[in-house]
């Protein structure tokens, strides 16, 4: 102990280069393997992304410099707004799914025994394969044998081709999206559900308390750092949204596509299929810059309404 | 503690330098090498696995891996390892994909192989060979060829008392013929008429008389009065109901529709033989018939190259690989497995004799009216215009004339970009 102590004690005095001690090199050893990940896959990818954005890239061969010209031509694109409308709507949408989720966990924190049941169940989504979620559901939302139709026919409601009209694929997507979405979040609002303690709801209840005024005066108020999380990690999921549209439209030639692509959809066109990749950085930059703005917003908004104990 | 870090480092890099030696040394002597060989399709899988075992045999010293894609991730995975130089060395190229990367400095030039091992290049479809040139060299060799035909159910024919089509037909005979076929209270249509450019419009158009693209590749032919008629023909059996719609057929593809037995015609390629003859639903229910003609006969074709990356490691084993690939006895176990039609001349009689219930022959015929495939300018960008201005034609909400000019604008916009 009194080692450790002198040697705290010393360290402020010795000479500022970082690395000195021997004891510092085996740290920096300790932090290489992450510190060398993250460069090589977050920090240079995302630097040579960046001097992309500003030139013009052949699919091999030598790039030019073209300033801001992928940026200027970008924002007289209407397939860039119309894309940027899409992921908006389709964010919109998967937010709508959070209420539920914090409802849903608030029932399953109810379930006494089974309730790793209900978890097990809503995070099974979470785990499979993009491409299989795709298919079945797009077996659920053809509009001519679909489980979907099928069921609304019970109600007389007329069926739709939900994801070959595109007025309804983003909203098709959307309700995919929700219950991705859901295992995830049930599992942090849960976590934050049992951070609550119980003592509040016995003191509450003996002063006459019934179930749903604890959930909006305790149960709201308590979670709510854990659904400011969740909202965050949603907003930048959904932004990114790929692997759906891709599963779903793009593969089997769907003609809904046109009016369906998301800002990640059209940057692997441009950059992939197209061959523009210097076109397909300034997307990628600027959806960057989107969530940016996103998550900052959030975080100012977050002081009317997140309640830190 | 320094000294230790500084010798550890000192020997990783030494360890690093004396592999990427070994590595290199390999040219000429008859060391072990290994080729990856990379494709996109999981039903020629075993025939590919089959030509690479032959190969191995005959040159003991190469190895070959099969490397079987999606097909959905194939020319991302391809393209992004080109240019990080870990692409495959040899692998399947199609014609418009094939301008990028000749381009772009990414394909072996083959030419010269031509020459020392003999092949003589008249043995391959014309149109397919041409796809695969570039400034006149030769940059990939011809695996196979498709072109098309009618595809059609003679179950659903029987049932409408309806004539199966044949080398007499026209384009008004499909058009009565869809009609009759199509049955809505049983959910049966006569013919798919999805937007689909290879099996459809692009050999209407030509069959019409026109071009897809112009010769100098600058613009394209949609706007034109062939262009319009060969886009009528596809609407006009929308427009009578003949077809699934378009948002039918983009849930259930035209070729599943056509499995399932929904549709009696679909116009497509031969690549669909050997599916069709394993699905047990439609033994002895469909056959195919040449398509139909309009001005004069006429049908696109294209094939897929066997192409070789610039950057392997082991140029020589690769060219002798790919002379394999290119040659009679790869097209031969094709051809025998029912995999494609191969596109090496006479090799074809073992495909017709797999699937002896249809008449493949109509593919081998159309030969001799095929135009290839166009590819000029960034033909995956312009070939991907054509849902967003055909969708309202087919639909019935735009004139056909307004939007093939529409559709003519914006392809000939990318046709003369650069």
């Amino acid at each position: 102990m009194t080692n450790v102590a002198t040697k705290s004690v010393r360290r402020p005095t010795g000479r500022r280069t970082g690395v000195s001690t021997p004891g510092a090199w085996s740290a920096l050893a300790f932090i290489a393997p992450a510190t060398i990940g993250l460069v090589a896959l977050y920090l240079w990818p995302f630097l040579s992304t960046l001097v992309k954005s500003f030139e013009d890239v052949p699919a091999f061969g030598d790039a030019t410099f073209v300033g801001v010209d992928n940026y200027t031509t970008l924002l007289a694109d209407a397939d860039f707004w119309k894309a940027l409308r899409n992921s908006a709507l389709y964010t919109v949408i998967v937010l709508l799914g959070i209420p539920v989720a914090v409802v849903l966990a608030a029932l399953i924190e109810q379930v006494g025994r089974g309730r790793a049941v209900y978890r097990v169940l809503f995070f099974l989504p979470v785990v499979t394969l993009p491409v299989a979620i795709g298919m079945v559901w797009r077996f659920i939302y053809n509009g001519d044998f679909g489980l979907l139709n099928y069921v609304l026919s019970w109600f007389g409601v007329d069926g739709q081709f939900w994801v070959a009209d595109p007025r309804f694929t983003i909203f098709a997507f959307g309700a995919v999206g929700i219950w991705m979405g859901l295992g995830i979040n049930l599992i942090i609002l849960g976590a934050g559900l049992q951070a609550i303690p119980k003592a509040l709801y016995e003191a509450s209840g003996l002063d006459g308390a019934g179930r749903v005024r604890q959930f909006f005066h305790i149960t709201l108020p308590l979670l709510s750092p854990s659904i400011f999380f969740v909202t965050i990690l949603s907003v930048i999921a959904a932004l990114q949204m790929f692997d759906l549209i891709f599963i779903m439209l793009r593969s089997v030639n769907n003609t809904a596509l046109t009016d369906s692509k998301t800002i990640v959809y059209l940057f692997y066109e441009k950059a992939f299929v197209q061959f523009h990749q210097g076109y397909g950085a300034a997307i990628a930059i600027v959806l960057l810059i989107v969530i940016m703005i996103a998550t900052a917003l959030q975080f100012r908004l977050q002081k009317s309404w997140v309640f830190y104990g | 503690m320094k000294r230790t870090w500084v010798a550890v480092t000192a020997i990783v890099a030494a360890a690093t330098l004396l592999t990427a030696c070994s590595g290199g040394s390999g040219e000429g002597s008859n060391e072990k090498v290994t080729l990856t060989y990379a494709n996109w399709s999981e039903d020629q899988t075993p025939a590919m696995q089959q030509i690479a075992t032959e190969f191995e045999k005959a040159n003991p010293n190469i190895t070959v891996k099969i490397q079987t894609l999606p097909w959905t991730e194939y020319w991302s995975t391809l393209q992004v390892g080109a240019a990080g130089g870990t692409a495959p060395d040899a692998f399947w190229m199609l014609g418009d994909h094939f301008r990028e990367y000749a381009k772009g400095g990414q394909l072996l030039d083959l030419s010269d192989t031509v020459k020392s091992a003999g092949i003589d290049m008249s043995v391959y479809p014309k149109a397919v060979t041409d796809s695969y040139t570039y400034e006149g060299k030769s940059f990939a060799l011809p695996k196979d060829f498709d072109t098309n035909g009618i595809w059609y159910n003679k179950a659903l024919f029987d049932a409408a008392g309806v004539k199966y089509p044949d080398d007499t037909w026209d384009w008004q005979d499909v058009q009565d013929a869809a009609k009759k076929l199509t049955d809505p209270a049983k959910g049966v249509w006569g013919i798919a008429a999805p937007i689909d450019a290879q099996g459809g419009f692009y050999n209407t158009i030509l069959q019409a008389g026109g071009n897809i693209v112009n010769p100098d590749g600058t613009a394209s032919d949609f706007g034109s009065p062939a262009g319009v008629a060969g886009l009528k023909f596809w609407t006009d059996l929308q427009a009578a109901g003949s077809s699934p719609t378009l948002k039918q057929l983009s849930d259930t593809e035209a070729v599943s529709m056509f499995e399932n037995q929904k549709v009696a015609m679909y116009f497509s390629g031969a690549y669909w033989a050997l599916r069709f003859h394993k699905n047990p639903d439609l033994k002895g229910k469909i056959d195919v018939a040449p398509l139909p003609q309009g001005v004069k006969r006429a049908t696109v074709t294209s094939g897929i190259g066997n192409a070789g990356y610039a950057g392997s490691k082991h140029p020589e084993e690769l060219k002798k690989f790919l002379a394999f690939l290119g040659g009679t006895r790869a097209a031969e176990i094709q051809a025998a497995t029912g995999t494609v039609l191969p596109a090496y001349k006479g090799t074809q009689q073992p495909w017709l004799d797999s699937m002896p219930e249809y008449h493949l022959q109509v593919f081998i015929d159309a030969i001799d009216y095929s135009v290839p495939l166009p590819v000029q300018g960034n033909a995956s960008e312009w070939q991907g215009l054509a849902p967003q201005f055909l969708t309202d034609a087919w639909d019935g909400k735009k004139p056909v004339e307004q939007a093939a000019k529409e559709y003519q604008d914006a392809v000939d916009q990318v046709l003369t970009k650069k």
